[in-house]
């Protein structure tokens, strides 16, 4: 067998894009170049320049720090709502996978329901319900973020589980549990930290589309990309900067996940733990 | 002819292993039987071979033993007698002390029944993590003299090493460290050498059998390879279509076939036998 060291491209790039716009969006916490809420009369839907580097919107608010501040807020409403979904959905999806049996059916055809729908729909008809405001709309797109982690998990675990190991495992009387969580988690973990990744793009999308609409995060509370690109929506023409600068932070996040999933999914990193599951793959051939 | 085993195990001992009138069939709606009512018997230290073609019912046989049948899956009637219990109305937390200290059972893919994450050592002492108190240090004691005694190199260097970065033979080696680490009463092998290479194939039953001899651990031995039978067992039962046709001594039963899907079955590989003794 050869062993030779690919350079996974795509994850490096997707992590130094991604480290990047997160270390970008920290630093927007504790400071920005100007308030991002603070209006300036005197440049009123500036073009990009000196001082306002990517210019202003019609109140005269720094599009960079609104920028810097927002992209923190959409990353923090699309990280609680991946954490809920993936936790829940491991969980959820694990437990069917491993006992199976009725209950199991009857969650999987509740899924297909849920999964039925556009996802963006529920999200209106369950805002709504709850009210605006990023925690609920954590909350909100983190539980419908459940069934698509679940069937994920699931069917691994419901390949892992008819494995020799795991038999094994049971023979020897290891709790079920233990079996879950010690024995077969770790070795779906490639699949599932793929999954996270492109469920973090969903999430970004989707709180950008459901604050475009107006029922994501209010305006009043923090500026959010989906909330620029709104506002934006009415001086396209005159200062198109505002959409674009919004529009391109929100590619460039997606662009970084996207290339981590698509790193994590089919070359392994130049971890342990993929390269062993690479030369495995490799024996198994 | 190879050498006779068991010759130096107690003789006539206890019934280890009693099925009596063992039937498993799969709920798949067409219900079809796969046990057919089954009774065999197996002493302690005694080395039973159970051949078949593929679909005779062996596997299912010995999965049913070592209950890794869901219940969803298959309804098993019978009687399973182990160590004076009928496994089949054991409690779960029974079956697990039971099954996990005095049950062992190897599979044929040695790539596939070794947790690829886990470091060899940890799932060589796993047992006893589950069925003894012992400390880590004793259990880490304990793990690298059964390494050492299933030969595998460098044990201490092995201990750390991932299932990835042994050899199949090594593997499966380490997979019968692991389930003799608890000194079980019965080791189940399913098909335990098909997927090694000859010279292979031969170190792993010379070890089973040294197993067997020096620590008296009774073997069920499924395979559908005669030859590896008739190296390893004394006793074998032949099945046949979820029924077993033929059981007896193994010399006898090979050199004096009276089912006819046994004369067939020595017929087949008559050939072979030259070349492997």
């Amino acid at each position: 067998m050869i062993h030779r060291r690919r350079v996974n491209t795509n994850l490096i790039a997707g992590c130094i894009i991604t480290g990047l716009t997160v270390f970008i969006i920290l630093v927007g916490y504790f400071w920005t170049p100007f308030d991002p809420a603070g209006m300036d009369a005197s440049a009123i839907n500036a073009a990009p320049g000196l001082p306002h580097l990517l210019g202003t919107d019609r109140f005269g608010r720094d599009t960079l720090s609104r920028i810097m501040q927002g992209a923190g807020a959409t990353l923090r409403i699309a990280f609680f709502a991946v954490c809920i979904g993936a936790f829940a959905g491991t969980l959820i999806g694990g437990l069917t996978g491993y006992f199976g049996g009725i209950l199991d059916e009857l969650i999987m055809r509740l899924s297909d329901a849920v999964t039925a729908f556009p996802s963006v729909l529920l999200a209106l008809v369950a805002v709504s319900i709850v009210g605006r405001g990023s925690d609920k709309l954590i909350l909100v797109l983190g539980v419908l973020f459940i069934p698509s982690f679940a069937r994920v998990v699931r069917g691994e675990f419901v390949k892992q589980q008819h494995r020799d190991y795991v038999k094994n495992a049971r023979l020897m009387g290891v709790k079920d549990a233990r079996i879950i969580f010690v024995h077969i988690l770790p070795n779906i973990s490639a699949v599932l930290l793929s999954s996270i990744a492109i469920g973090f793009n969903n999430a970004v999308l989707a709180e950008a589309s459901m604050s475009f609409l107006g029922l994501g995060v209010a305006p009043t509370e923090s500026a959010s990309l989906g909330i620029m690109l709104k506002e934006a929506e009415n001086s396209l023409m005159s200062a198109p900067w505002q959409a674009l600068s919004a529009g391109f932070s929100i590619a460039i996040l997606i662009l970084g996940f996207s290339l981590i999933s698509e790193g994590l999914g089919f070359n392994g990193i130049r971890s342990r733990t993929s390269k062993r599951r690479l030369r495995l793959n490799a024996e198994n051939a | 002819m190879p050498k006779m085993l068991n010759e130096s195990a107690q003789p006539a001992g206890e019934a280890l292993l009693e099925l009596r009138k063992l039937r498993v069939s799969f709920n798949d709606g067409r219900g079809g039987e796969v046990v057919r009512g089954i009774d065999l018997a197996m002493e302690e230290g005694e080395t039973l071979g159970l051949v078949g073609e593929s679909g005779s019912g062996k596997t299912v046989t010995a999965l049913t033993i070592a209950g890794l049948l869901s219940e969803n899956l298959v309804t098993v009637s019978g009687e399973i007698i182990f160590g004076g219990k009928d496994l089949l109305k054991c409690s779960r937390s029974e079956l697990r002390a039971l099954q996990g200290r005095d049950i062992g059972m190897i599979f044929q893919e040695p790539m596939t029944s070794l947790d690829p994450l886990m470091r060899i050592g940890f799932q060589v002492e796993e047992p006893l993590r589950l069925h003894t108190k012992l400390p880590y240090r004793e259990r880490r004691k304990k793990a690298l003299e059964v390494m050492g005694l299933v030969d595998l190199p460098e044990p201490s260097e092995t201990y750390r090493k991932f299932p990835h970065q042994l050899s199949g033979g090594q593997r499966q080696r380490a997979m019968i460290a692991s389930a003799f680490i608890t000194h079980p009463k019965l080791l189940i092998l399913d098909e335990p050498t098909t997927a090694l290479d000859v010279t292979v194939q031969k170190q792993i039953l010379d070890l089973l059998r040294t197993l067997n001899e020096r620590h008296s651990v009774g073997l069920l031995f499924i395979s559908h390879d005669l030859r590896v039978v008739r190296h390893i067992c004394r006793k074998v039962a032949v099945m046949y279509q979820g029924e077993i046709v033929e059981y007896g001594d193994t010399a006898q039963v090979f050199s004096n076939p009276q089912h006819e899907y046994t004369q067939r079955l020595v017929a087949a590989v008559s050939a072979g036998r030259r070349v492997y003794d």
